[in-house]
């Protein structure tokens, strides 16, 4: 008997289907009924497009742990050799978008779901779930920016340790853990490795299942509407009436917008990583080189900015307390407010909550990256345009300035520092005599220069700061310091 | 035949009290399996390296001034083979006297940044929050909350030594 090849494929697919169950299973599946959407159907694409990138991450993780040694001594080679290669280079770089487009998106996400109030009866366990993968993705960024094992990853490692030492009772024993010993040295990478390859994945992997699965069982959430509310002992009738009445199958009727978005989303992060490139590689991670200033990643600029802006006496319990704080809010909002009204619209605060959270990333991220607390340690010498003259006393006071550190935190003339006040015009605001007591009493934030500054160094550095005015005054006429 | 049509028969007394000892068995053996196979993966992953203290040679007495503080670079007491780099280390090493050093931990007490020594200012300043240090490691200003951690030094046979430590975490 003779068959064409369009009936042999079709008999080894009934083949499959009648010893699996897959295809009669997956079919089904993929056509389940979801709620037209309408106007906010795009809202629904946020959640699809972070798996996408998640599996982005697995494809280009995969291919760069080929060539990675995840040992303290060749890490830093290895990256730099993958980075030499031109698809390694682009490769580095679509991991490295798509780290920062999964925290993105699943923030994104979990404001889409927020405002919905789609977190309410019966998906209140489908919060929770994204609540886990959240900080699993949060945890994901902070490991995978330190295999870059470069000075930066270095002491990332180091002030988590330090970070960490801060918890109650257990916070030596915690630093050391995260060290895997008493020192950063060739057992601290690989325990960071081993979080960002299997630990962290293996859990992403249990709860983007059972994410979907709860999609899939509890269905996706009807576009909130005013008046509409949750009631939990009727909702799931109506939700199955709703879907009977104006059902739309998932695919393809939803699922073509999530494979739109999906390619942008993907498209731009491949196009940033052929532009832009990866993120360039600092000095080897050698904490003999002393010239390391560190900095977090974009996404937690904002927290090291609040982390340096609070009261002194609070840090303990902010770097403990915020992030916990923080997951039990989380866990409780949908517990607590578990029915009722979805619709933004009816929950006004939802609104300005999520306008203070993107507000604060925002603006202390800015705040964070600017770093107006990190003196500029490689402030250079003022130069003689900005003093003015080239000898004397003021110059000399220029150079006190610069030599005695006031320079990496005090502004002149666009050089130096944003850690104190600016002095560009010093002279006008301040009396010799009481930039005198504020030199040698020093303040919270600068240091007392009582015993560390010659009587002729003071005395230029006053001609010097006296000098700074917005009309400039001949140097004789500048009064001559107490003493 | 329909898989779903595949149904246990009704349990007699006797053969329920059978099941509920099997699955209570079952239960049993899963966790002494599980447990033997975690305790050791897990006491693996909390057994942190200790590491002896060891006294390092950093140079020769002749190298350092009196009164100059600089950087000095030594080995982990036990470096790994495969740590690399990273297995160094380092100190601000100041010359007192004749005999006479002090050695100071070049990690912020604040959150572990590596502080830098400014010589003609006389201080040790934080690049990361700003944190500075007298000479003699006091809090000058800024966010530290103690001060800056020595290490013990020795000259022996006309070397300095340094006496490794721990990386020093500041707990609340």
């Amino acid at each position: 008997m003779k068959r064409n090849p369009r009936q042999i494929v079709k008999g080894m697919w009934s083949w499959f289907d009648e010893v699996t169950g897959v295809p009669g299973w997956l079919i089904p599946l993929a056509k389940h009924p979801v709620p037209h959407a309408r106007k906010s159907a795009w809202f629904y694409v946020l959640g699809s497009a972070t798996l996408l990138v998640f599996i982005v991450q697995i494809v280009t993780g995969i291919s760069l742990a080929s060539a990675y040694v995840p040992s303290t001594g060749e890490a830093y080679h290895t990256l730099a050799f993958i980075s030499t290669t031109r698809f390694g280079s682009i490769v580095r770089g679509i991991h490295a978008f798509g780290g920062s487009a999964m925290v993105i998106l699943i923030g994104m996400h979990a404001i889409r779901v927020y405002l919905f109030g789609a977190y309410k009866y019966p998906r209140q366990m489908g919060w929770l779930t994204g609540v886990a993968l959240l900080f699993l993705v949060l945890g994901m960024a902070f490991t995978g920016q330190l295999l870059r094992w470069d000075q930066t990853g270095f002491w990332s490692v180091v002030i988590a340790a330090e970070q960490a030492g801060r918890t109650p009772f257990i916070g030596a024993w915690l630093g050391h853990f995260i060290l895997a010993g008493d020192t950063a040295g060739g057992a601290t990478l690989s325990r960071f490795f081993a979080l960002h390859v299997f630990f962290i994945p293996a859990l992403i992997f249990f709860f983007i299942g059972f994410h979907l699965y709860l999609v899939i069982r509890n269905g996706i959430s009807e576009p909130p509407k005013v008046g509409n509310v949750v009631e939990p002992k009727t909702y799931r009738r109506w939700y199955k009436e709703l879907l009977d009445r104006e059902g739309i199958p998932f695919w393809p009727d939803a699922a073509w917008r999530d494979a739109v978005f999906g390619l942008i989303v993907i498209g731009t992060i491949v196009t940033l990583a052929v532009v832009v490139g990866p993120p360039a590689l600092g000095k080897p991670p050698d904490p003999s080189i002393i010239g390391a200033s560190p900095r977090p990643e974009w996404y937690f600029l904002w927290y090291y900015a609040v982390l340096s802006l609070i009261p002194r006496w609070s840090e303990n319990y902010v770097i403990i307390l915020g992030p916990a704080i923080l997951i039990v809010v989380l866990v409780l909002l949908p517990l607590v407010a578990c029915k009722g009204e979805r619709s933004p619209f009816k929950r006004p605060w939802a609104f300005g909550i999520v306008a203070f959270i993107v507000f604060m990333i925002a603006y202390y991220g800015t705040v964070g990256h600017v770093a107006p607390w990190s003196p500029r340690m490689n402030a250079p010498p003022l130069p003689a345009s900005v003093v003015g003259v080239t000898t004397g006393p003021i110059a000399a006071g220029a150079e006190v300035f610069h030599d005695k550190g006031y320079e990496f935190c005090h502004t002149i003339s666009g050089y130096g520092g944003i850690r104190g006040p600016d002095l560009s015009y010093a002279g006008d605001r301040m009396t010799p005599a009481q930039m005198e007591t504020r030199i040698y009493s020093g303040a919270t934030n600068m240091p007392s220069y009582n015993g560390n500054i010659s009587q002729q160094q003071l005395s230029d550095l006053l001609a010097f700061l006296s000098s700074r005015r917005r009309r400039p005054v001949a140097p004789a006429i500048l009064p001559k310091p107490s003493k | 035949m329909n898989p779903d049509s595949i149904q246990a028969s009704e349990p007699s007394p006797c053969e329920t009290s059978r099941r509920r000892f099997l699955s209570r068995l079952s239960v049993l053996l899963g966790s002494i399996a599980g447990a033997i196979v975690a305790i050791p993966s897990v006491a693996f992953l909390l057994g942190l390296r200790k590491v002896p203290s060891v006294w390092r040679t950093v140079g020769k007495l002749d190298d350092f001034q009196i009164g100059n503080t600089v950087k000095v670079a030594f080995l982990d007491p036990s470096p790994l083979p495969w740590a690399g780099v990273t297995a160094r280390t380092a100190a601000w090493l100041r010359r007192t006297s004749e005999q006479e050093f002090i050695a100071f931990s070049v990690d912020c007490t604040h959150l572990g940044c590596p502080v830098r020594w400014l010589p003609d200012a006389n201080l040790f300043m934080c690049p990361c929050h700003g944190g500075v240090y007298y000479a003699n490691g006091a809090v000058a200003s800024g966010p530290p909350p103690k001060p800056l951690p020595t290490y013990p030094v020795r000259v022996k046979g006309g070397m300095v030594q340094i006496l490794t430590s721990p990386l020093p975490i500041t707990s609340s």
